[in-house]
């Protein structure tokens, strides 16, 4: 590439409340890795939205989300990239902004950007918090591992038939509209409710939406030897990342009180 | 009568629990007490003056300093130190000295309602609301609300207010008394939305903040600020610990010269904060401590001549051994709390041990790790250990700082200290090596006042883990 890739989080003052601004960092640094040249942009909502190949949207409370909501829809850019193949990732209150609708402290219905096809209303029960485990559904994207994050959500996502899930969910509660699913996911847009934040324990999602916004194909990562729990990691070392994986999963799918504490919570 | 055997339970409760070995046994005895009599925290408070202290980061701090304060005074002093800052840790702190007639409680965030109007109190200490255990509290803009009403419906309470946090500001803005004290606000993410209009809240360069919606929500004058002196010059709180011991000097351990703290009053006074705890944060609470204690009728001088001498609170700041290797424990268990802490530490060059756990009291989500600076740290070694040593090793690897990742706290401190001596006690971890010899390198050696000693950060429970395992080092070791 001769231009580098450009990276924006979106509105970090409005929607960053989960550690999201994560998601835009760890991008910019495997992009690097693979030697692209990046430009990061922290875009605040006072300035208009920058031109960016990837988006990151992230977490935020009820009224800086509807304020969020309203400021990309007068700003137009977010809607014209993500028409002319820009990818967005958009995480929990950025996942519902997306859509068609959501809720605000209000109780009333706003109107979403509407990237994805989904609809989200506030729910009847308890917030949804704590960890979530996720298959990726057979349409999804890529070829993903198990998904894993942590949510703190009170709506529900009901999924529209422009849409597919991102994962099944085999922990936590996800979309939380009945269907077992958790995320949706339209061409190059990713919406979820998993923060943790998502790529730091999804690396091969972050890879995926490098493959994309990058156009070269899968990269080739030299394997590592993962010989010790004292680790120094280099870049490319995914063991970090890995050994998060596990204990998260572990913690989540692979035990008998996380299979107990499921069916608790649902 | 139900409130002397309310009174009774609790302290039986307490001392039971002390003798059984089961920890202080505060909240034991408190939460007897207050099922025996649901209203023993009016009762307890009844016939003493009462000041509040509340706010996300530096509750403990500024309720130890400013019990001391207000004891300069001359009057009995009760206080809950051990930081239980819910009800049942009041009314235990309150049962266990009936005889003080002044009473400084912390009071957590969530409480401060509640707690407001059970005790009456004739100040309330307003720090700083940001983002603080995700899981529990998601909104800090609807704690700034809830404190909004509780003081509007206390009169006669003398708030003293940070006036360069926004959400303390809407808050404190309906009570009828309020100090604006400005104090400082490193972390700003969270105060960015107008609680007023829900516009956007524009910060300055020099800390001064408006609503550029105008809806006319601005920073409001204070009656005093905290401003920086010159450098200091000769040995005033400049250097750690010259002759080992229980007292830590300022922060520049460094060897840098460490600031200069005043209280700069509208009026034209101004005051030096004189303390041995480091940091700009600890010179903040002082200053919010002064002017309640100045509310309360101890003449600033007064107060911060008596904080002075404080040296520790609760076993932070203090060298302390664990594992037999000298350290200084450090607690940061949030954005805004570690973005303190890093002007701190993060021109130091020693090993650093950071701990970071995920239990009920810490928050589930260790998320906002992604929202610390830890980049600032790349000229130092770090172990990462606790709970959640894994994702503050995913955090570090991307903040490109090297690091050590070994899951048992004590072990860690014993990998930072026997690294940073040379004596490699676990070889083949080239990246550990390199990151050894860069710091060697890259180190002054005669900047370090204390080359042996090893800083440990922790968040709330690890914290208190790494504390429960200390012992006070020794002097002159």
């Amino acid at each position: 590439m001769t231009t580098p890739l450009r990276i924006a989080v979106v509105y970090p003052d409005l929607l960053g409340t989960y550690g999201d601004g994560g998601n835009g960092l760890i991008l910019a640094r495997r992009a690097q890795w693979r030697g692209t040249e990046v430009v990061l942009a922290q875009a605040t909502s006072d300035v208009g939205l920058p031109e960016a190949d990837i988006y990151c949207l992230g977490g935020g409370e009820d009224g800086p989300q509807v304020r969020a909501a309203r400021s990309l829809i007068e700003d137009g850019t977010l809607t014209r990239r993500a028409g002319a193949g820009a990818v967005v990732l958009a995480v929990c209150a950025g996942y519902q902004i997306v859509g068609k609708t959501f809720p605000g402290a209000d109780g009333m219905l706003h109107e979403g950007v509407g990237l994805l096809d989904i609809a989200t209303a506030k729910g009847s029960g308890p917030r949804a918090v704590g960890e979530v485990a996720g298959e990726p559904s057979e349409d999804a994207p890529g070829a993903l591992p198990a998904l894993t994050g942590f949510e703190n959500h009170g709506g529900t996502t009901t999924l529209g038939p422009g849409v597919t899930p991102l994962a099944r969910v085999v922990y936590g509660v996800g979309n939380g509209d009945g269907s077992g699913t958790e995320g949706a996911v339209s061409g190059r847009v990713i919406g979820t409710y998993l923060h943790g934040p998502l790529l730091a324990r999804n690396p091969a999602l972050a890879d995926l939406l490098l493959d994309w916004a990058l156009a070269d194909g899968p990269v080739e990562v030299p394997p590592h030897d993962p010989a010790s729990d004292r680790v120094v990691v280099a870049p490319f070392d995914d063991s970090a990342a890995d050994a998060l994986r596990e204990e998260r999963l572990a913690a989540t799918m692979g035990s008998r009180r996380g299979r107990v504490r499921l069916r608790r919570r649902r | 009568m139900r409130f002397r055997f309310a009174v009774f339970t609790t302290r039986a409760v307490n001392a039971t629990s002390r003798r059984l070995g089961r920890g202080r046994g505060t909240v034991a005895g408190g939460r007897s007490g207050l099922k025996v009599d649901p209203q023993l925290l009016q009762h307890l408070t009844a016939s003493r003056q009462v000041v509040l202290v509340t706010g996300t980061n530096g509750k403990t701090t500024t309720t130890r300093l400013l019990a001391v304060a207000l004891g300069a005074g001359g009057a009995t002093v009760v206080s809950n130190e051990t930081g239980s800052n819910m009800p049942p840790g009041h009314v235990a702190a309150l049962a266990g000295d009936r005889r003080a007639t002044v009473a400084v409680l912390e009071v957590d965030e969530i409480y401060l309602p509640r707690v407001l109007s059970a005790t009456n109190p004739a100040a309330v200490v307003l720090l700083n609301l940001s983002r603080d255990q995700l899981d529990r509290t998601n909104e800090v803009r609807m704690v700034s609300g809830h404190w909004r009403a509780a003081l509007a419906a206390a009169p006669h309470a003398t708030v003293v207010a940070n006036a360069d946090d926004p959400l303390v500001v809407w808050a404190a803005g309906a009570a009828a008394q309020v100090r604006w004290v400005g104090a400082g606000l490193r972390w700003q993410l969270d105060a960015v939305g107008c609680p007023s209009c829900e516009g956007r809240i524009a910060f300055d360069a020099a800390g001064s903040w408006a609503c550029v919606t105008g809806c006319g929500f601005v920073r409001p004058d204070p009656s005093v600020t905290m401003s920086t002196g010159g450098e200091a010059t000769g040995g005033e709180a400049t250097c750690g610990e010259p002759t080992g011991g229980e007292s830590t000097g300022g922060e520049a351990t460094g060897g840098a010269s460490a600031t200069t703290y005043y209280g700069e009053w509208a009026d034209g006074r101004s005051e030096r904060i004189r303390l041995l705890l480091p940091g700009r944060f600890n010179h903040s609470n002082a200053l919010m401590a002064a002017v309640a204690a100045e509310a309360m009728g101890i003449a600033v001088a007064d107060g911060l001549a008596a904080m002075a001498d404080v040296g520790e609170v609760a076993g932070r700041f203090t060298t302390r051994l664990v594992n037999g290797v000298r350290t200084r424990l450090m607690l940061a268990k949030n954005p805004a709390g570690w973005s303190e802490l890093l002007d701190l530490v993060g021109n130091d060059d020693g090993p650093i041990v950071i701990s970071i756990n995920a239990r009920t009291a810490d928050g589930a989500d260790p998320s906002w790790l992604w929202d610390v600076p830890f980049e600032r740290l790349a000229r130092r070694v770090v172990v990462a250990t606790g709970d959640r040593c894994r994702d503050l090793s995913v955090r570090l690897h991307y903040a490109g700082v090297a690091h050590v990742m070994e899951s048992d706290p004590l072990a860690a401190v014993r990998i930072a200290h026997d690294g940073h001596d040379g004596h490699d006690g676990h070889d083949g971890y080239d990246g550990y090596d390199g990151a050894k010899r860069a710091e060697r390198d890259g180190g002054d050696d005669a900047d370090r006042t204390d080359r042996e000693r090893v800083d440990v950060i922790g968040n709330y429970t690890a914290f208190a883990e790494l504390l429960q395992a200390s012992v006070p080092a020794p002097v002159g070791t």
